[in-house]
């Protein structure tokens, strides 16, 4: 399927429009491959990528950040719930964020999509949108931190995660539930965030089907981790035992980043 | 200060151990927060400027969280010891107290006249209140960074600060004090540079018989 034009058109205009943070996160890109500039470069050269072969500071840092996931995980209460908002404190437009610009948001076909699961449940059979909808639906306004800094407050709604897990017979002893997206980006939650009740497969934002730059046709919304745990144009979810990482996260990014 | 030659010393500690390893790991501490803390500031600004690349810490957005994230242990852990100290050691109360607007106001004056005198081994109420000011600030820092951390999971905290947007704000200009306790604190140790070597030995030399020295 080749894309709409006029959705087309109106995808290369928000391209326009956020063309000052497509530079920045270009400049991020950039200087994330190890390459950083100044005076304290020979002490700031993060690659946090390379785990544990990378320099004394590189492997220090990456130790804490393990330690920062296990303070977390004790931190999380699973009962605590994200503060909601009236509907009229909902921030139009709401930002696009991803790791490409607009107009190379993934072509999704509604006609041949399907979620597949894999992993740790009993049953494998892969979801049609359909199938997803006919699930009972829960609606959250909450808000969106990203890791950035900035925040704002949205409407999603979708199925609860815990329930869509038990749906399919997940085993929820397992340590971790992952994604897998259109875009190739990927992401793995800890399971008691993933059975957390406001964890929810997005179907609608706003009150409406997913827009293509909001994760078309289905997105993982955790409202208690910053923004990039929830990754969208999600095509598979899978529960295992295996740390699955994450795009960002294998690069230097908190694994948990928990809120 | 007008000390003649034959005025006999005695040497005396004026930092204890404990203050001066607390001092310097707070200086690192403080230099990986204040660095790594530009470097997620320019991330996403909300005044209209950002932090040159020199004055960051960590290469890229990810190396700059993982700094700031294990630079505040560092930071919250290494001034949890220090307050302790200077809790139960009677270190507050010996070095900071007594203080009264009176004695500020006083000292004030006279170090705008340049007449305060510089007495190793004591604070000026000036001095007490930028002690007190910097502690305030470093709290300040402290809880309003958990609200921004964990603003779910305290989000009393958080709520507090008048929810996260606000916290980061407060964060923000919390660190623009520190930064000028900080300027303030390196101007005065240029000027008096002696108490910068007291820092580092703890041991400073004083009058046998200190007589009244304004200069």
């Amino acid at each position: 399927m080749s894309r709409d034009e006029t959705e087309a058109k109106r995808l290369r205009a928000l391209r326009r429009e956020i063309q000052p943070e497509l530079v920045k996160l270009e400049r991020r890109l950039f200087l994330r491959s190890g390459l950083s500039l100044g005076a304290l470069s020979l002490l700031s050269g993060c690659d946090l990528s390379t785990g544990t072969n990378g320099t004394l500071i590189d492997r220090t840092l990456w130790a804490m950040s393990r330690a920062n996931d296990r303070v977390q995980a004790w931190l999380f209460d699973p009962n605590k719930l994200a503060p909601t908002y009236p509907a009229s404190m909902i921030d139009t437009p709401f930002r696009f964020n991803a790791y490409y610009p607009p107009d190379n948001i993934p072509e999704i076909d509604e006609a041949t999509w399907k979620l597949d699961v894999s992993g740790l449940v009993a049953d494998k059979t892969p979801w049609t949108l359909q199938k997803l909808r006919a699930l009972p639906q829960e609606s959250q306004i909450t808000r969106h931190i990203c890791i950035e800094g900035w925040s704002q407050i949205g409407q999603w709604s979708g199925v609860p995660l815990k329930a869509f897990l038990e749906r399919v017979g997940a085993d929820l002893t397992a340590k971790y539930v992952g994604f897998k997206c259109a875009d190739r980006y990927y992401g793995s939650l800890d399971m008691p965030s993933a059975l957390h009740p406001q964890t929810v497969l997005a179907l609608d934002f706003g009150g409406s089907a997913l827009p293509l730059e909001y994760g078309y046709p289905l997105r993982v919304r955790v409202p208690t981790k910053l923004g990039f745990k929830s990754p969208k144009h999600i095509v598979s979810v899978f529960v295992t035992n295996d740390y699955p990482g994450g795009y960002w996260e294998d690069q230097g990014y908190n694994w948990f980043s928990g809120i | 200060m007008t000390v003649s030659s034959n005025t006999q010393f005695r040497i005396t500690v004026i930092h204890p151990l404990i203050v001066r390893v607390t001092h310097w790991i707070n200086a690192v501490a403080v230099f990986c927060m204040l660095f790594s803390g530009w470097a997620i500031y320019n991330a996403s600004p909300f005044f209209p400027f950002v932090f040159p690349k020199w004055a960051t810490l960590g290469g890229w957005l990810g190396g700059a969280l993982a700094w700031h994230f294990a630079a505040m242990w560092l930071f919250a852990l290494n001034g949890l010891a220090y307050v302790l100290y200077g809790l139960f050691a009677r270190h507050f109360a010996r070095s900071f107290l007594p203080l009264s607007p009176r004695a500020f106001w006083r000292d004030a004056a006279d170090a705008v006249r340049l007449r305060l005198a510089h007495r190793i081994g004591e604070y000026n109420a000036v001095q007490r209140v930028a002690y007190l000011v910097a502690f305030l600030l470093g709290i300040l820092l402290v809880a309003s960074g958990l609200a921004l951390w964990k603003p779910v999971q305290l989000q009393g905290l958080a709520a507090l600060f008048g929810g996260y947007e606000w916290a980061r704000r407060v964060h923000f200009l919390a660190m623009s004090g520190l930064v000028g306790f900080i300027l303030l604190h390196l101007a005065l140790v240029i000027l008096v540079p002696r108490t910068l070597v007291a820092m580092v030995t703890g041991r400073a030399r004083i009058p046998l018989d200190p007589v009244e020295t304004r200069s």
